[in-house]
């Protein structure tokens, strides 16, 4: 029965083999070919794969290239047996695969290193590494040393040293990432799929990470790298498929310039520089001096941080998800409980004032999480546009909604901002990622400012819709507005950028000039100050 | 190019990490200054100061540390009223003050600390509310086993539910039921073997509505525990006013299992004949605890169950069926909940009574808080709540100053102290109450 061919038992051959040889220990050492076959997959009304072909082969690197919404992590979810496609196939060195589970997946050797990696944070590295799979001993009891060994036989053959028994939790998130990949692999995966796996890194971590994924091709695995990076794409990637609206535009060759990949990707002429004139900095209004933040455990988050920001000027806080950045941010603004330290703007102090009070003294504000904290889905594009000022003129009177006053506003706001939508009176949450965050930037923009902070604006949002927040930042410091932009994509910092802060660990390791180069912002932020910005 | 760096020291430490990646992340850690525990004792060391010493009485409270049939019989000891609460008085603000100088100083009143300060304040207390009188310690003590095993049972079906990420608000309806279907089928088989494997039924089908609505049909799962509470409690007063009273030879006359004495054990001073001369509900209360202590932790069933309900999308991705393990584990937990059910009907009462469960489940709920999810741990907050609610039945019946409808309170004022002071914001199993949504 084992020398059956494969194709001949068709879907049950997962089922008869593990009859003979225990479930993960079935020999698949072989390298694998993947490919995809018209898949399509629909939500409702959306579609978001039509028809998607797509062919890996064993030692490749293969890029999935497109924006986000595109539909590059639907289609690995489908091919990770996570969702089920409406029509098309999946198939392992030419044998269609039926995937009801991401347990099938892995059995039939596809591993997946997830975006939002899927590591308990509670569990130890062993723990995490062997969930799913567990060998047991006597009654049942984990068998912790059986895993231990095995993460450490992989972690010696990759060079990851990651210690089985560190709490995953305590552990930064490159070294996270590599748990990742030690769980994929220790089920022997052929086939893996990295998705978005830059999106949390350093640039120092993002190149060890291509020389893991060049280390797995010279073994012989398949692998996908779902991106929107061009940069990433062009440095690793054998091959590049570009998707977009859920379709396959076409390959495109590694060698292709960024502009060629970007108009790909987005489906017109893109701008990818921002023009802006060179700051003329006055007076600095903002400051910050000696600014420490607890959390709830006392942790010092926000570390003795000391800034200031002039007018018209852009001052953007670098550094990578989690180094203190938000709760910087949350601190200016008046959400932080336990902080210490000076706030000024314009000499008065805002450090233990009220939000409101924050707001009233002219402070504009772009939360980085814009549908938990910037937004109220449930509510019209109208009604978030004056979310902040429903306690008086204009739009309030009396205790009762000026609707009519309102709608005008939407109006005019709505068309100025290029807010795409069925009209003003549709809810914020039927809105792209794009539009959500111009109503957002909309509201925080047509109120005078005196100081304006973005965080993160414009994470998850396309190509076009970046394009505008970069132009309407851009003239919001040209109009005399001192400006802090929070963001952990290098691009952005170094495209907005007159001046750069670089969060580590909750302290700022420098600030220097905007056009400082990438390598020395990546050495400052894993920590590192180099020599020349000391100097 | 220039630089202003702010904090040297910070990055060195830093540069030190990139040699070694896996290195775990050390943040500088602040204290954050906490009054909690320093108020709460002041508060109790004035209130002892004014009891047992402004107040106190002029007599000699007697205790008794042995029953008649111990074999190893230990002298009573009288200890003088006034004499005593000066002395335990003055310790009190000692800790008090203690305390202060730790939160002063930023340090965090230890556990320890707590404990002896609060067996102080109890020995104080029974001191103080027993002058003149003789109070059994050993009595005190089992009636305080006696009331905290329901809750015990409870409590460990509170914890697998909620650690599988479902918030069990219907240990009350779990334990009801229990106590209703054991004392039924009992009565009718004449067997409380039988009677307590249908009460564990009876936990499990108030569990299976729990899962399958809270699972399945993602309705709110604290709404669905309050409503299936009314529900049993609804249930069960109906079917014992309308056929239970008049039939209840035959239908709620149940037999109660025997105490097993186990040899030895039960020869030990104060804690034997508490412990160890007990019926079988207790002694299975000892192997679930000890069981779900370990498991939790050490087993494949344990570790599964875990990750179902602290990141239940990272179990699917690695193929663990979200949805059963869910179901099953909160059926398990409705079983468990079930046997302290049949604790009040088999174990101690001897027949059913109207809401006789009275509010245990949700005293087990704030047991499995006060316990952080650990069942060690509740199972001495259990403990505790039962103590205070035997403490209040013990003290009436000797006669305390206190007025009895004061003393009504001390179970409940004890388990908000302890939630509420004590326990202040901890972190439960993350995805807990979440209803799980594929993809």
């Amino acid at each position: 029965m084992a020398s059956l061919p494969a194709s001949f038992l068709g879907p049950y051959a997962q089922v008869s083999n593990s009859f003979f040889a225990p479930r993960h220990t079935q020999s698949r050492l072989r390298p694998m070919k993947l490919e995809l076959r018209g898949i399509t997959k629909r939500f409702g009304t959306l579609t978001a794969n039509d028809h998607i072909d797509l062919v890996v082969q064993p030692g490749e690197i293969h890029a999935l290239l497109g924006e986000n919404g595109a539909g590059k992590s639907t289609l690995m979810n489908v091919l990770y047996g996570l969702y089920q496609a409406d029509e098309g196939q999946i198939l392992l060195d030419d044998v269609v695969q039926y995937f009801s589970g991401p347990g099938d997946a892995m059995l039939a050797g596809i591993g997946m290193v997830h975006q939002h990696f899927m590591l308990i944070p509670v569990f130890t590295v062993a723990e995490n590494v062997m969930l799913g799979h567990e060998s047991t001993t006597f009654g049942g009891r984990l068998n912790l040393a059986a895993a231990r060994d095995k993460v450490r036989t992989i972690s010696a053959r990759f060079g990851f040293d990651v210690d089985p028994d560190a709490l995953v939790g305590d552990l930064p998130v490159g070294i996270q990432q590599r748990v990742e990949i030690i769980k994929a692999l220790s089920l022997d995966a052929q086939v893996l799929i990295f998705d978005e796996p830059t999106a949390v890194l350093t640039p120092q971590e993002t190149d060890e990470l291509m020389a893991i994924m060049r280390q797995l091709r010279e073994a012989g695995t398949a692998i996908v790298f779902i991106t929107h990076k061009l940069r990433e794409v062009r440095e690793v990637a054998d091959k590049i498929t570009v998707i977009r609206l859920g379709a396959v535009v076409g390959e495109a060759d590694p060698a292709a310039t960024n502009e060629e990949l970007a108009t790909m990707m987005v489906g017109r002429e893109v701008e990818l520089t921002v023009h802006k004139a060179p700051a003329k900095p006055g007076a600095a209004s903002f400051v910050v001096q000696n600014l420490t933040v607890l959390d709830a455990h006392g942790n010092r988050v926000v570390n003795n941080v000391s800034f200031e920001v002039h007018i018209g000027e852009i001052l953007c806080i670098a550094g990578v998800q989690g180094n203190g950045q938000t709760e910087l941010a949350e601190a200016i603004m008046g959400l932080e409980p336990h902080t210490q330290g000076v706030i000024e703007l314009n000499g008065e102090s805002l450090r233990g004032r009220s939000v409101r009070h924050i707001l009233d003294e002219g402070v504009g504000y772009v939360p980085e999480d814009r549908s938990h904290d910037g937004l109220v889905g449930e509510f019209t594009i109208a009604e978030n546009l004056m979310l902040d000022r429903a306690n008086g003129a204009p739009f309030v009177k009396a205790g009762s909604l000026q609707l009519k006053h309102l709608a005008e506003f939407a109006t005019i706001t709505s068309k100025e901002f290029d807010i795409r939508s069925q009209g003003i009176l549709s809810k914020a949450s039927e809105l792209s990622g794009g539009n959500q965050q111009k109503v957002v930037l909309a509201r925080e923009l047509s109120r005078e400012l005196k100081f304006f902070l973005a965080a993160q604006p414009t994470r998850g949002i396309d190509v076009g819709s970046i394009e505008f927040v970069h132009k309407r930042i851009v003239a919001t410091r040209d109009a005399g507005v001192p400006v802090i932009v929070v963001s952990t994509e290098l691009d952005e910092v170094t495209a907005l950028a007159d001046r750069i802060a670089v969060m580590y660990r909750g302290s700022i390791v420098g600030i220097v000039p905007g056009d400082t180069p990438r390598q020395v912002l990546g050495l400052m932020m894993a920590g590192e100050v180099p020599a020349e910005v000391v100097a | 190019m220039s630089v202003t760096t702010t904090n040297s020291n910070n990055a060195s430490s830093a540069a030190s990490g990139a040699n070694s990646p896996s290195q775990v992340i050390v943040r500088e850690k602040e204290a954050i200054r906490s009054w909690k525990a320093p108020i709460s004792f002041a508060v109790f060391a004035a209130l002892g100061v004014v009891l047992f010493w402004i107040l106190g009485r002029d007599a000699v409270s007697n205790f008794r540390l042995s029953t008649d049939t111990d074999v190893i019989q230990l002298a009573s000891v009288d200890l003088p009223t006034q004499l005593t609460g000066i002395v335990i008085s003055l310790a009190l603000i000692l800790i008090t003050a203690y305390s202060f100088w730790l939160s002063v100083v930023k340090r965090p009143t230890p556990i320890w600390v707590v404990t002896v300060y609060g067996v102080l304040f109890m020995v104080g207390f029974l001191t103080w509310a027993g002058a003149g009188e003789s109070i059994l310690v050993p009595g005190l003590l089992l009636g305080a086993v006696g009331l905290s095993i329901p809750l015990i049972f409870g409590a460990m079906g509170g914890i697998i539910s909620e650690r599988v990420g479902v918030v069990n608000i219907a240990i009350e309806g779990q334990l009801l039921a229990g106590a209703f279907v054991s004392a039924v089928v009992a009565s009718v088989t004449g067997n409380a073997y039988l009677g307590l494997i249908a009460a564990m039924a009876a936990g499990m089908l108030v569990s299976f509505v729990l899962a399958t609505f809270s699972i399945k049909y993602l309705v709110d799962q604290v709404i669905v525990g309050v409503v299936l509470n009314v529900l049993v409690l609804g249930l069960t007063s109906f079917f014992y006013s309308s056929i239970l009273t008049e039939n209840s030879s035959l239908l709620n006359s149940p037999p109660r299992f025997d105490r097993i004495e186990i040899p030895l054990l039960s020869q030990i001073p104060i804690v034997g004949p508490v412990l160890f001369r007990q019926t079988l509900i207790v002694y299975l209360m000892y192997i679930i605890v000890a069981v779900v202590a370990y498991a939790l932790v050490k087993t494949k069933w344990g570790l599964r169950l875990r990750s179902v309900g602290e990141h239940p999308q990272a179990a699917d991705t690695v193929g663990i069926n979200v949805y059963m393990t869910r179901f099953w584990n909160v059926s398990l937990a409705g079983a468990i909940a079930g046997i302290g059910g049949a604790y009040f009907t088999l174990g101690s009462v001897g027949s059913f009574q109207k809401d006789m469960t009275a509010g245990a489940g949700f005293i087990a709920l704030a047991a499995v808080i006060f316990g952080r999810w650990d069942p060690i741990r509740a199972l001495l907050a259990a403990l505790l709540f039962g103590f205070a609610t035997n403490l209040q039945s013990v003290l009436a019946i000797i006669g305390s100053p206190v007025p009895s409808e004061f003393m009504l309170m001390l179970p409940y004022v004890v388990t908000i102290i302890a939630v509420a002071g004590f326990v202040g914001k901890v972190r439960g199993p993350a995805a807990s109450g979440k209803p799980y949504i594929k993809g």
